[in-house]
C-alpha cells in the first residue's frame, strides 16, 4: 500500500481526559466541533446522536472559513458524564471532524441564540409587549396594526424567559436559531 | 507529468497503484466501465461471487487473513444493498476492507432511476467513512484516501460509490504520494500512562491479561510483542472470540477463551483478579456479562486506538489511548528499565487457584455410543490438522463457539469469524477470500448447516476458481444456538428452530460437481476427515451430530461470570432469571 502525505500537525483525534468522573446527574453541555464542509458531515454527526441516543437540545451549522473549507457545528446536549465524554470521543472518531471542543469544561465561554417572534394582539396586550421588548432589548422587525415581528438576540435562558412573558400576550410564532458559542478571551 | 485517463481506468489504476491483487465483485450496469477496465489488464484477479453479500464476506476473509485490506466491487442499487451486511460485519469486527459500488450518472440522481439506491445514505451508519465521488478528477485521491482510513486507527469498511458518468468521463490521476490527509489517529500512547501500568503489575497479586481482535488488527508485531510480556511477566492470558491467536493456545500461560462461552478458569480469573490488562478489547457485552458485577475488585487498565472504546461500558482506571503494538513495545521498555518486578509469591499462589479451577475440565464430554457429539467432531478435526499451516472460518451458533473452544491456534490471522454482527452466512465466502488470499494453505469453514445454507451459492465460486475449500459442516438439522436458548429461557417450546427440508448435501455438493462426504458414525469420523483433507478441491463434509447437545460452559445472559453453567449436568431449567431475559 502507498503511503500518503500526512498534513502538519494533523493528530486531530487525541485523547480527552480519558479519566472521566461517573455519576448519575445529567449535564448541559456546549460543544463546538470543527467538521469539513463535505455533505454528508451534518448526517454523519446528527446519525450518531439519533442512533445511540444521545439528546440533541439545539443544533446549529454553517461555514465559517470558506477556503479552507471548515464548518462549525455547534451542539447543546444533555447526558451524565460518561455519556458526554462518549459523545465527544464518538465525534472525535469521524474522518471529516477537526476538532471537538467542550466549550462548557474548557474555561469561560459565551453563548448567543438569534429568535424571532410573532406577536398578535391590540390594546393593552399591544402596549405591554411593546414595553416588555425594549426592557428584552428585543428589536421590532415587522409590524402591522395587529401584529410585531420581534427579533431577540441572547442567551438561550433570555429567550425562553421572553417567551414566557409573550405567551399570554398573543405569541403566535416562534423561530430560534439554536446556540452559537465561542470561548472567551484571544485563545482560539 | 500528470497522466490523464477515464475514472474507470483509474479505479484499476489506484487498485493496483495500492497493491491490489485479488477483487472480489459481481457486474451490473453501473459499473460496466470498470468491468471493461479489468477485462484489459492482468495485474488484479477478479473473483466473481454469486452475491455481493459474498463479495464482501470474502474481501473480509481475505484482509483477516492477508492482513491486507479486502476490496469488492458491485453495481448500484441491489448490488449496494446486498453489501450492506458485510459492510456491518465488517464494522463491528474492524476489518479493512474497500468496497465500490456503481452509482446512476450524476445527472439522474435524485430521480428515482433505475437500480438507483442512497448509497452513501444507506451505507453511512454502516462505514467507517464513505463517498460520493462527482468528478472524476477527484476519483483517483479519493481511491487512495480510501485505502488510508480503511487501514489506519482502528481499521474499518469504507464506500466509494462512483456514478457511471464519473467513470466514463476523463480526469487527472493523482498518485498517492501526492494525496493529503488529515486523518492521522494517534499510535504512541501515554508515556505516564504506561508507567502508571507498569508499576501497577509490579505490584500485582492477581493479574489477568485480558486480550482480543486489536491484537490482531496491530499487525503480527503486536503478537509477537504480547508473547513476550507474557513471557516476562508470566501473567496468565485470557482472550475473546476475535483475539484467537494472539498468544499460542499451547502457550503456559494460555487459560483459553473467556465469554459467554469462554472457558471456566479464564472468566473465574477475569472476576476474581486484582489486575485486568486489557489489550486491544472492548468490554463487549458477551465478554463482561452483568455489569455490576463484573470483575468487582480489579485495577482495570485498557490499551485501545480508539478513544470511544475506552470508559464506553467499564469504567477503567488507566486508560492507554494508541496501538497495541506501539504501546507493548514501550511498555516492555519501561518494564524491563524498572527492572522486571514482579509480586512473585503473590502470583504464584494465584497460578495456585487457577490450577485448581483448571481441575474442573469445563469442556470435559464423552462420546459414547453411535452418534457424534459435536465437540468429538471438532476434536478430531483439531487432531487431524494441527500439523497443517491452517485457517478456519466458521458461521455462527453452537458450531462457532465449539469451535473456538475445542480448536487451538498458534498464530494470529488465522481465524476468521463473525464476532459483532454474529452474521450466519459469513464462514462459507470468508473462506473464499481466505483460500485466494493464501492459495497453498488448509482453509476450514466449520458451518452449521443451517447458517451454511445462507451463502451455499458460493459453492459455484468455489468450483470456478478451483478453491479447494472445506466445509465442515455440524449438522444437527437444528438451529441449535436458538434451540439452545429456547430450552434456557422459553421453557423448551421450540418454535421454528428445526432445519426442516434439508437438502442432500453430498448430492448438493455434486450438483455443483464438489465432493460430498457423509458421515454419521464416530468410528467413520477419522477416515472421512482425512477423505476430506486429501481432496483437491472444495468439500462438502456433512457430519451429522447430536441434535439436542448443549454449548457450555455458559453463562446466562443478566449472570456475572461467577454463575457460569458447566457442561454435563447442568442446571438449566431456571439459568435465565426475567432480567436477563431481555437480553439478546
Ligand atoms: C443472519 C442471521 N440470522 C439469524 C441469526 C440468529 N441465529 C443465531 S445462531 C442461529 C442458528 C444457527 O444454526 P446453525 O447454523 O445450524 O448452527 P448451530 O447453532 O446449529 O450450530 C440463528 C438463527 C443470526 N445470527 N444471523
Ligand atoms: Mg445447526
Amino acid at each position: 500500500m502507498s503511503p500518503l502525505k500526512i498534513k502538519k500537525g494533523a493528530t486531530s483525534h487525541s485523547a480527552y481526559d480519558l479519566r472521566p468522573t461517573f455519576s448519575d446527574k445529567e449535564e448541559r453541555h456546549t460543544l463546538a466541533v470543527l467538521v469539513e464542509n463535505e455533505p454528508g458531515v451534518l448526517s454523519r454527526v446528527i446519525g450518531l446522536f439519533a442512533g445511540r441516543g444521545y439528546n440533541i437540545d439545539s443544533l446549529t451549522v454553517a461555514e465559517v472559513d470558506h477556503l479552507g473549507h471548515r464548518s462549525r457545528i455547534t451542539i447543546v446536549t444533555t447526558g451524565t458524564p460518561q455519556t458526554i465524554v462518549q459523545i465527544k470521543a464518538q465525534l472525535g472518531r469521524f474522518v471529516d471532524v477537526h476538532k471537538v471542543n467542550d466549550l462548557t469544561v474548557e474555561g469561560p465561554s459565551v453563548e448567543r441564540e438569534l429568535a424571532l417572534f410573532k406577536v398578535h394582539g391590540t390594546g393593552e396586550h399591544r402596549i405591554e409587549a411593546i414595553r416588555l421588548a425594549d426592557i428584552f432589548r428585543a428589536n421590532v422587525v415587522d409590524s402591522t396594526l395587529e401584529s410585531f415581528v420581534f427579533e431577540i438576540t441572547g442567551t438561550s435562558e433570555k429567550i425562553d424567559a421572553f417567551a414566557e412573558l409573550m405567551q399570554p400576550l398573543g405569541l403566535k410564532e416562534i423561530a430560534r436559531t439554536g446556540v452559537a458559542a465561542l470561548s472567551r478571551g484571544s485563545v482560539a | 507529468m500528470t497522466k490523464t485517463m477515464t475514472g474507470a481506468k483509474m479505479v484499476v489504476q489506484a487498485l493496483i497503484d495500492q497493491g491490489v491483487d485479488t477483487v472480489f465483485g459481481y457486474p451490473g450496469g453501473a459499473v460496466l466501465p470498470i468491468y471493461d477496465e479489468i477485462f484489459q489488464q492482468n495485474s488484479i484477479k477478479h473473483v466473481l461471487v454469486r452475491h455481493e453479500q459474498g463479495a464482501v464476506h470474502a474481501a473480509e476473509g481475505y484482509a483477516r487473513s492477508t492482513g491486507k485490506p479486502g476490496v469488492a466491487l458491485v453495481t448500484s442499487g441491489p448490488g449496494a444493498t446486498n453489501a450492506v451486511t458485510g459492510l456491518t460485519d465488517a464494522l463491528m469486527d474492524s476489518i479493512p476492507i474497500i468496497v465500490l459500488t456503481g452509482q446512476v450518472p450524476t445527472f439522474m440522481i435524485g430521480s428515482d432511476a433505475f437500480q438507483e439506491c442512497d448509497t452513501v445514505g444507506i451505507t453511512r451508519p454502516c462505514t467507517k467513512h464513505n463517498w460520493l465521488v462527482k468528478e472524476t478528477d477527484k476519483l483517483s485521491a479519493i481511491m487512495h484516501e480510501a485505502f488510508h482510513i480503511a487501514t489506519s486507527g482502528r481499521p474499518g469498511p469504507v464506500v466509494i460509490d462512483i456514478p457511471k458518468d464519473v467513470q466514463f468521463a476523463t480526469g487527472k490521476y493523482t498518485e498517492a504520494r501526492q494525496v493529503e490527509t488529515h486523518y492521522n489517529p494517534q499510535v504512541k500512547g501515554d508515556m505516564e500512562m504506561i508507567t502508571e501500568l507498569a508499576e501497577a503489575m509490579e505490584k500485582a497479586k492477581r493479574p489477568v491479561f485480558y486480550t482480543g481482535g486489536g491484537v490482531i488488527n496491530s499487525g503480527p508485531a503486536a503478537s509477537q510483542l504480547l508473547r513476550e510480556l507474557v513471557a516476562e511477566t508470566g501473567f496468565p492470558i485470557t482472550s475473546t472470540l476475535m483475539g484467537l491467536g494472539c498468544y499460542p493456545a499451547s502457550g503456559e500461560n494460555w487459560l483459553g477463551m473467556l465469554g459467554m462461552h469462554g472457558l471456566y478458569e479464564a472468566n473465574m480469573a477475569m472476576h476474581d483478579c486484582d489486575l485486568m490488562i486489557n489489550i486491544g478489547a472492548r468490554f463487549d457485552d458477551r465478554i463482561t456479562g452483568r455489569l455490576d458485577a463484573f470483575s468487582p475488585g480489579s485495577t482495570k487498565a485498557h490499551i485501545d486506538i480508539d478513544a470511544s472504546s475506552i470508559n464506553k461500558v467499564i469504567k477503567v482506571d488507566i486508560p492507554i489511548l494508541g496501538d497495541v503494538a506501539h504501546v507493548l513495545e514501550d511498555l516492555l521498555n519501561v518494564w524491563k528499565s524498572r527492572g522486571r518486578k514482579t509480586n512473585k509469591e503473590a502470583v504464584q499462589k494465584w497460578w495456585h487457584q487457577i490450577n485448581e479451577w483448571r481441575k474442573i475440565d469445563c469442556l470435559k464430554y464423552t462420546q459414547k455410543g453411535k452418534v457424534i457429539k459435536p465437540q468429538y467432531a471438532l476434536s478430531r478435526l483439531q487432531e487431524l490438522t494441527k500439523n497443517h499451516d491452517r485457517y478456519i472460518c466458521t458461521e455462527v451458533g453452537q458450531h462457532q463457539m465449539w469451535a473456538a473452544q475445542y480448536l487451538d491456534f498458534e498464530d494470529p490471522n488465522r481465524w476468521m469469524t463473525s464476532g459483532g454482527l454474529g452474521t450466519m452466512g459469513y464462514g462459507f465466502p470468508a473462506s473464499i477470500g481466505v483460500q485466494m488470499g493464501n492459495p497453498d494453505a488448509l482453509v476450514i469453514n466449520v458451518a452449521g448447516e443451517a447458517s451454511w445454507l445462507m451463502n451455499m451459492q458460493e459453492l459455484g465460486t468455489a468450483m470456478q476458481y478451483k478453491l479447494p475449500v472445506k466445509q465442515f459442516i455440524l449438522n444437527n438439522e437444528r438451529l441449535g444456538m436458538v434451540r439452545q436458548w429456547q430450552e434456557l429461557l422459553h421453557g423448551e417450546r421450540y418454535s421454528s428452530s428445526w432445519s426442516e427440508s434439508l437438502p442432500d448435501f453430498v448430492k448438493l455438493a455434486e450438483a455443483f460437481g464438489a465432493k460430498g462426504i457423509l458421515c454419521s458414525d464416530p468410528d467413520d469420523l477419522d477416515d472421512a476427515i482425512m477423505e476430506m483433507l486429501n481432496h483437491d478441491g472444495p468439500v462438502l463434509f456433512d457430519c451429522l451430530v447430536e441434535k439436542h447437545e448443549n454449548c457450555f460452559p455458559m453463562i446466562p445472559s443478566g449472570k456475572p461470570h461467577n454463575e457460569m453453567l458447566l457442561g454435563e449436568g447442568a442446571d438449566t431449567a431456571n439459568a435465565i432469571k426475567s432480567d436477563g431475559a431481555v437480553m439478546v
